[in-house]
């Protein structure tokens, strides 16, 4: 048995904050993001593209990039439209999103491009939401 | 117009109530029940007292029958088949008029369904296989508070299972300590902890210090996460008006999600619970205590897939149903079926699930099923493969148990979980690779190399006693 490890996760380190599904994972290689765009495609859900300064990214919205591609089955043209937005927004997360229209629901969406962790002390601008923000931070 | 006379006395049920001619009507509730008969007693007869006694009937003729159209109230057996594997027992489908029922009612159709017919001396004992609701009955109930979907958004969880994990020691924390076990598990991962079932408000830890110190520990792994997290505090109580005490504080501090045991708690109460929670934006965790006692006996009783149908009705947001692979009872293909009943839209009649009816809900939302009791990373894989997305798993000592601690459990958890999920999108077979992905996935979470060493003997290969009914010969 090895020694125990401290969990190291900290309010004061931004490096802390994680995104919802996959930011357990490594970032992905350009190879296993093609891998579940194409899954979105196979399912026939829509791919959408959304971005965010890291520091908000617990908000429920984030930037659209462009419209929703409904339709799009290509994985490369989708990969491309995720290197764009990253391209015009090198500190934000991006993530890919694919819309389910059936279920009115987001069958997968995950951060494909992850902003650098923000310095400074704008950091927990979460809590502090919470504690001064309105309340429909709350929930 | 009918001209019958009255002639007093007793008369074989199933001169009336046996209809093997009768078609079902779109609007009729239908019932199968499996009944073992006593010996002596043919199979249509007692299928028609079945069907008398949950619905019109009583042993002997009355006057008063002839001042209604008893014909049309009448509740009638329609057919009969044999149950496979067993001799003695035989399946009754019954269909009841939906003037029997109440609007909205679950507790009025179950005191029907399941009423004084279950003492009934005539059967030996008597199972509620399954229940066809008609859609007008179904427009008629609440159902769950939000349902999958707004749980979703609300929680911003998409494209995978959520993660809970129950505390424990179920009883004797303080309200301090136990705050402190919520919080390194939301830390560590995990979206949700839970209250256990009996968690009320004991001497050791009353409810509302409970309360508290849980939020504050859910609201600083939110903050140190960046994540949405929730506490399912349960408000379960003596009677309703501490019930909704316990709910409306667990509003006023922000809690997201609060849970009920909605057998022991009483129908009734849970459902007024439940359009409180939808009337005031908080979720509603369901848990079953009980069940087991009406569900488990093959022969004799209520079956699952009726408690978790009549879950929906009456309204929830997650139930527990079962996880195939852990400490508890649980047959997979009968599992399988009851998890479509709680959250697909339309299920087809499907007897190798279990399933004798088609069931229609129309556009009532539905209720995320939770796979709790005996589970840990080793069995991430096959949880995955059986439940998909729209689930919540819970990993209780299998968080908790962790050599490190909570918040490494739940990260080697979040971790196993994401890597089943990428691997499944794409494209590869969990249930044949899964320890492959895991170790994969190890290379990069000490938390969870080290959880894959401490579990990976555990089995729990006990048969179940609550079968299926399959052909033995």
């Amino acid at each position: 048995m090895s020694e125990m490890m401290d969990y190291s996760s900290r309010i004061e380190d931004p490096a802390s904050r994680k995104f919802e599904t996959f930011s357990y994972l490594p970032e992905m290689t350009e190879e296993q993001a093609k891998k579940q765009i194409q899954y979105i495609i196979d399912q026939g859900w829509d791919p959408a593209i959304e971005h965010c300064e890291p520091e908000f990214s617990r908000l429920h919205y984030w930037y659209m990039w462009k419209l929703p591609m409904f339709g799009e089955t290509d994985v490369d043209t989708v990969w491309n439209e995720l290197l764009a937005c990253h391209k015009a927004n090198p500190n934000h997360h991006v993530r890919l999103i694919g819309y389910n229209k059936y279920k009115q629901s987001q069958g997968l969406s995950f951060v494909v491009f992850r902003g650098p962790v923000p310095t400074g002390n704008s950091t927990n601008v979460w809590m502090h939401l919470k504690n001064h923000g309105p309340d429909w931070v709350m929930n | 117009m009918s001209r019958a006379k009255y002639e007093a006395g007793v008369k074989d049920y199933a001169e009336s109530y046996w209809q093997p001619d009768y078609t079902p009507k779109e609007t009729d509730v239908l019932a199968v029940f499996k009944v073992i008969p006593q010996p002596g007693v043919p199979r249509e007869e007692a299928a028609a007292a079945v069907a008398a006694e949950s619905s019109t009937g009583t042993w002997t003729t009355v006057w008063t029958d002839l001042l209604t159209d008893i014909e049309y109230y009448r509740g009638r057996a329609y057919a009969i088949e044999d149950v496979p594997g067993n001799d003695e027992a035989f399946y009754a489908f019954v269909a009841y008029p939906m003037d029997l029922f109440e609007e909205g009612s679950v507790v009025n159709v179950f005191t029907s369904l399941v009423g004084n017919v279950f003492g009934f001396k005539a059967v030996r004992s008597l199972r509620l296989e399954d229940v066809r609701f008609p859609m007008w009955f179904v427009m008629s109930c609440y159902g769950p508070p939000h349902g999958i979907q707004v749980e979703r958004d609300k929680m911003d969880k998409y494209g995978r299972p959520m993660l809970g994990c129950t505390i424990k020691p179920k009883l004797g924390l303080s309200a301090k300590n136990y705050g402190r076990a919520v919080y390194e598990v939301l830390r560590g991962g995990l979206d949700f902890t839970k209250d256990d079932e009996n968690v009320n408000s004991q001497p050791f830890m009353r409810w509302r210090d409970r309360f508290l110190f849980v939020e504050e520990g859910r609201r600083k792994a939110e903050a140190e996460t960046g994540e949405r997290k929730g506490h399912y505090l349960n408000v379960t109580a003596p009677t309703v008006e501490e019930m909704f005490k316990r709910a409306e504080f667990a509003k006023e501090i922000g809690a997201p999600i609060i849970m009920s045991d909605y057998l022991t708690l009483g129908w009734a109460a849970h459902n007024s619970l439940s359009k409180w929670c939808r009337d005031n934006g908080v979720l509603l965790h369901v848990h079953r205590a009980m069940h087991a006692v009406i569900d488990r006996n093959p022969n004799h009783g209520i079956n699952f897939r009726v408690l978790a149908k009549l879950l929906r009705l009456l309204g929830g947001d997650h139930l527990h149903s079962g996880t195939v692979v852990g400490k508890l009872e649980g047959d997979r293909e009968a599992t399988l079926g009851w998890i479509d009943l709680m959250r697909e839209r339309f299920v087809k009649e499907d007897r190798s699930r279990g399933i004798f009816f088609d069931q229609d809900w129309g556009p009532m939302p539905g209720v995320f099923p939770v796979a709790s009791g005996g589970i840990h990373v080793w069995h991430m894989p096959a949880l995955v493969d059986i439940f998909g997305d729209d689930s919540v798993l819970q990993f209780g000592g299998g968080t908790l148990g962790h050599p490190w601690g909570n918040a490494a459990g739940a990260a080697a958890n979040r971790v196993a979980l994401e890597a089943c999920v990428q691997a499944r999108n794409e494209g590869r077979d969990l249930l044949k690779e899964g320890k492959d992905i895991l170790t994969a996935a190890a290379k990069h979470s000490p938390e969870l190399k080290i959880a894959m060493e401490t579990w990976k003997e555990i089995k729990f290969e006990f048969d179940t006693v609550d079968k299926l009914d399959t052909q033995h010969r």
